[in-house]
């Protein structure tokens, strides 16, 4: 693990090596890969809470605004030539028609004189109607692969899909976070959607896919994103 | 009873009445009669009584003599409504009035509606409804949103309501009150009875009872008081009395030997913890081998009801119970009442103390144990305050925005309604007295379409306005969603207990169990997240050892292990009442009366007297000393605990601005300890900090704002709100349990994005409202800190206080608090990093 360090608003980011390549974990939930230039975010969920109001849950209607709000900054602080949202960035096939004109707009600036790209979930498996970018099942990014769902023993893969949050406890206390999953090989990014639930890193889900022993959670806290190995991990 | 009454009353009663009330031996009860003169002269009434007084009784004689004298047609429908907030007392109440029916020979039908009735005699009920129909406030609303309501509840003559001191105060309560308003518009001529228990400020609950619409203000008031004074000891120990905790391990013999003279004990308290410890310490000494038991909300139901019937048939010698069973049912021959700890209340100490003895002319004994040396000046206040027959004022609060969303989506489904109308009828609940007509535009609003400004779900509105100026819902499937949310009482999130055996997978992933057990009870999800694999826990009188939780089910085994980890911070929930407090604070101030406190207790304040000061009753004193390499500011508000972190939290921001480098708090009933890395004895001293400057009113403003936006106590009241008023299903939050809390979660996330989005949204404020009564108890935060304005007594000691020494004795088991989370995460990341990675 290297303990490198790249400076930001007075914070310390570490990097997280996988395969070889050195990505700026971001306290917000994003991985910055800085040879290309590409920031990379999972699961963005939009129009999550229009999609429960169909079903008469009438969830507050900004989680897309608050999502491309928090995507913007990261944006501005980086500025990369590349955006790549690793799947499941709309919550179902409908979501992108129903995306409201303020929204369409800030997403359409978003992408202006940069690459998106919008890698197939499953939530989304359709390239997004109306909303920019490119659209593709898989990428590869120099030695990295980039998919929504992780696979078995991939090597140098980039995949969102299980929302991985970690829990551990210090001095009689518990914290419970999104994460970063990884074990060199390959990181599970968290989810960035404003209303995305989390998936603890000791399940069963994790299991198949690290070696025992293997994982590091980089919990992201308010200021930093913090690594701790599998054995200071508890399950819920 | 005065002769008088009873010869103006008697006529009242028809014969078969007299003759039945002389065949037992009985006269009626002046409260009776008066309740029945009332009754056919179409008045509300409200009965205060203690317990075994025949207020049931008392309560129905109108309803059995008016159908006795003047018989009904076929399927005349409901008669009588009686509701109350436990279904098993619905069932008691339905034993006990059969035999007078059945006695006096009355062709009347009565039938309980619980959510435990089956389907089809629910809807047999409804076609041919009984005349007396006994159900609890869940199932009344469910009624209010039947297409069938208005025909259901037309013939409605009367309504009791049983426990009402307990119903009114609460979100159950509100619901209550609006489902009785709407009854009331159906049923124009019914005349409600409230059963209660002794309280505080009747006038409240007087009001609960009527529509000021129609004439009175308030119902009228027939009073019993209470019998013979009750006879309350306080346990005095040659023991070392400790100096915190809860467990009251030290009394353990005596308590023991009281039970062994007593035919049948009580012993109550104050949370699940305590009982199981209890329990477990007295069948340490047991030698005897007496039947004691235990009774808590978390054991398995059908546990539970073993022990009731035990309980009833007279076999148990004791039960040690938590307030699962304050209210309501008949224990029969309880001669003593045990109160584990401090009651916190003098009207808890007196409910409790009545169970013992439920004859009136008798005095009800109690022995009060307490469990620390401060909850021995608390016992003392509580008891005077007992015994001067002082009720704690639990006032009525205005009603909930997010039970009256729940309540307008219900009346829509039973028909459409004409807003004007539902608004004149929802005010005229007294909860909603004050309601103004824009915030209950905006709850209409919300349960249509969500109520926000950014109006993105018009379309898939729940109601709607048509044409001819009604609310209507959209579709029936509306509706029958409604049903399956129905309800103000949140369960914590649980999960069931059960004997098994987990396999474990490489890497401590844990596999699907090999076979699974008995079901022992259910445990409350905050409790579990306090424990690891392996950890062992009390519950239901055997010490466990947690296996795993494996979806929504946690396994355990039992375990050889002598001592437990069983929580011992679960504290007291409920904080310490304004009287007893302020009580507690004047015995503490009169040193002339420390005498009848035990010599360790008079020791212990003497030494405080000495080394640093009493506390004055009209002053707040502050401490700040030095110890083991930090620095503590104490402070004695006597405010309760919750109200003691809400203060915690605002100061250890302040001090945080003040450079004084806060790292934690912790707060007690009595008092709050704030501990930091810088100095705060020389910052006082050199006007680098001002204590009233620390303690202004006007950190309820930014700071509370601030606090409020990160505070898992507000996420918890929010996500309450959110279920209540239908924001989310009730069984989304359940089917999460299996993937891992995630709509826990959400709802946190909810109310991130609600907050920073539209911060007056109706839900918000419905939570606020919520959290300043409860969880952050934010009413009693702002009654003190106007208290104390200017008041404030400053000791810089070299060392711990004596008054000090419970309170630090409970640091490490507080909460984390804002940014003291990275610094964990930091130490963990680094500590587990050395320990992996460091040599050997």
């Amino acid at each position: 693990m290297i303990l490198s360090a790249v400076l930001r608003r007075d914070i310390v980011e570490p990097t997280i090596s996988v395969a070889g390549v050195a990505l700026v974990a971001d306290v917000a939930g994003a991985l910055y890969e800085p040879s290309s230039s590409a920031l990379i975010v999972a699961d963005l969920h939009l129009e999550k809470g229009s999609s429960y109001a169909r079903r008469g849950q009438f969830l507050p209607p900004y989680d897309t605004a608050t999502t491309l709000g928090r995507l913007a900054q990261l944006i501005d602080t980086y500025r990369p030539r590349a955006v790549i949202a690793l799947g499941d960035s709309f919550h179902d096939r409908a979501a992108p028609a129903r995306l409201n004109e303020a929204d369409r707009v800030s997403l359409a600036a978003l992408q202006n004189g940069r690459d998106w790209i919008w890698v197939a979930g499953n939530h989304d498996p359709e390239p997004p109607a109306g909303c920019g970018g490119e659209s593709l099942a898989v990428m590869s990014l120099g030695a990295l692969t980039l998919r929504h769902e992780p696979s078995a023993g991939a090597q140098g893969e980039l995949a969102g899909h299980l929302h991985p949050v970690a829990k551990i406890e210090v001095r009689g206390r518990r914290l419970r976070r999104r994460c970063f999953a990884t074990d060199g090989a390959r990181v599970v990014l968290p989810a960035f959607g404003a209303y995305a639930g989390g998936l603890n890193v000791r399940d069963a889900a994790f299991g198949s896919l690290f070696r025992p022993g293997a994982l590091t959670a980089w919990m992201l806290g308010e200021e930093g994103v913090y690594a701790i190995p599998t054995h200071g991990l508890r399950p819920d | 009873m005065s002769t008088a009454r009873r010869t103006e009353a008697v006529p009242l009663l028809p014969d078969r009445f007299l003759r039945w009330f002389a065949g037992r031996g009985w006269t009626p009860r002046a409260h009776q009669l008066e309740l029945l003169s009332l009754a056919k002269a179409d008045k509300d009434a409200l009965l205060i009584a203690p317990t075994g007084a025949g207020k049931t009784l008392a309560g129905f004689l109108p309803t059995l003599v008016e159908l006795a004298e003047s018989p009904r047609g076929d399927n005349p429908g409901i008669h009588t409504l009686y509701v109350s907030p436990l279904k098993a007392l619905a069932v008691d109440v339905a034993r006990n009035l059969e035999r007078p029916v059945a006695e006096m020979g009355l062709n009347i039908r009565i039938e309980g509606r619980t959510g435990d009735t089956p389907a089809s005699r629910r809807q047999r009920q409804k076609r041919e409804p009984p005349d007396i129909l006994l159900t609890t406030p869940e199932q009344l609303a469910l009624l209010i949103g039947d297409p069938g309501a208005s025909r259901l509840f037309e013939t409605v003559r009367r309504v009791v309501v049983d426990e009402l001191h307990a119903l009114a105060p609460t979100k159950r309560g509100d619901q209550l009150a609006l489902a009785l308003a709407r009854i009331r518009a159906l049923a124009p001529d019914l005349v409600m009875a409230g059963l209660s228990a002794t309280v505080k400020g009747p006038e409240e609950l007087r009001r609960w009872l009527v529509d000021p619409r129609r004439g009175a203000a308030m119902a009228e008031l027939v009073e019993i008081k209470d019998g013979a004074a009750p006879d309350i000891t306080i346990h005095a120990t040659d023991e070392r009395l400790p100096w915190s905790g809860h467990t009251a391990r030290h009394a353990i013999p005596e308590i023991y030997e009281a039970i062994k003279r007593h035919k049948t004990t009580l012993l109550f308290a104050n949370t699940r913890a305590q009982a199981e410890m209890t329990f477990q310490e007295l069948w340490k000494v047991n030698e005897d081998t007496l039947p004691i038991a235990l009774h808590h909300g978390s054991l398995d139901v059908g546990q539970r009801r073993r022990v009731e019937a035990a309980m009833g048939e007279g076999r148990l010698k004791a039960v040690v119970a938590t307030s699962t069973l304050d209210l309501g049912i008949d224990w029969g021959d309880v001669d003593l009442v045990v109160h584990i700890g401090s009651p916190k209340g003098s009207s808890r100490l007196l409910q409790r103390t009545g169970r013992a003895n439920h004859r009136l002319d008798e005095p009800s004994k109690a022995l009060m144990v307490p469990a620390n040396r401060f909850e021995v000046i608390e016992c003392e206040a509580a008891r005077e305050a007992a015994l001067a027959g002082e009720q704690d004022a639990e006032t009525v609060k205005p009603g909930g925005l997010d039970v009256l969303a729940q309540h307008v989506l219900g009346v829509a489904c039973g028909g459409p309604f004409d807003a004007d109308a539902l608004y004149s009828e929802v005010t005229s609940a007294s909860p909603y007295a004050a309601l103004d007509r824009a915030t209950f535009d905006d709850v209409v609003e919300f349960v249509a379409t969500g109520g926000y400004s950014l109006r993105s779900y018009e379309r898939y509105a729940k109601i709607r306005q048509t044409q001819d100026g009604l609310w209507r819902v959209a579709n029936p499937g509306v509706a029958q969603r409604w049903r399956m949310n129905i309800g103000t009482i949140i369960e914590a999130v649980s999960y069931k207990v059960r004997l098994g055996k987990v396999r474990r997978a490489a890497g401590g992933v844990v596999g699907k169990a090999n076979f699974g057990g008995r079901v022992l009870g259910e445990i409350e999800e905050y409790f579990v997240a306090t424990m690891s694999p392996g950890d062992t826990f009390m519950f239901g009188g055997e010490i466990l050892r947690y296996e795993a939780l494996i979806e929504n089910e946690i396994y355990v085994s039992r375990s050889s292990s002598e001592a437990p980890k069983v929580p011992t911070y679960v504290g007291g929930r409920m904080p310490l009442t304004t009287d007893v407090a302020a009580r507690v604070r004047a015995i503490l101030d009169a040193p002339e009366t420390w005498d009848t406190l035990p010599t360790q207790v008079r020791e212990w304040l003497t030494y405080q007297a000495e080394r640093s000061v009493i506390p004055d009753r009209n002053r707040l004193l502050v401490e700040t000393f030095p110890r083991a390499g930090k620095h503590f500011l104490v402070t004695y508000p006597f405010e309760g605990r919750l109200a003691h972190q809400t203060l915690g939290m605002l100061l250890t921001r302040r001090l945080e601005r003040a450079h004084a480098r806060p790292m934690g708090f912790v707060a007690s009933d009595y008092a709050l300890a704030i501990w930091g890395l810088s100095d705060m004895s020389a910052m006082l001293d050199g006007d680098l900090l001002s204590l009233d400057g620390l303690f202004d009113q006007d950190m309820l403003g930014d700071d509370l704002e601030a606090w409020m936006a990160d505070s898992a106590l507000m996420k918890r009241t929010f996500r309450n709100c959110a279920i209540i008023g239908g924001l989310i299903d009730r069984n989304v939050v359940g089917a999460a349990r299996k993937m891992g809390r995630q709509i826990t979660m959400s709802t946190d996330l909810i109310y991130d994005v609600l907050r920073r989005h539209e911060p007056g949204h109706v839900l918000l404020r419905a939570a606020r409202a919520d959290a300043a009564r409860g969880l952050i108890d934010l009413e009693r935060v702002v009654e003190f800190l106007d208290r104390t304005k200017g008041r404030i007594e400053h000791r810089a000691l070299d060392r711990v206080s004596p008054l000090a020494v419970p309170i630090l004795l409970e640091v490490g088991r507080e909460p984390v608090y804002g940014a003291f989370q990275d610094m964990l995460l930091k130490e963990a990341a680094e500590t587990l990093v050395e320990e992996a990675m460091g040599p050997r």
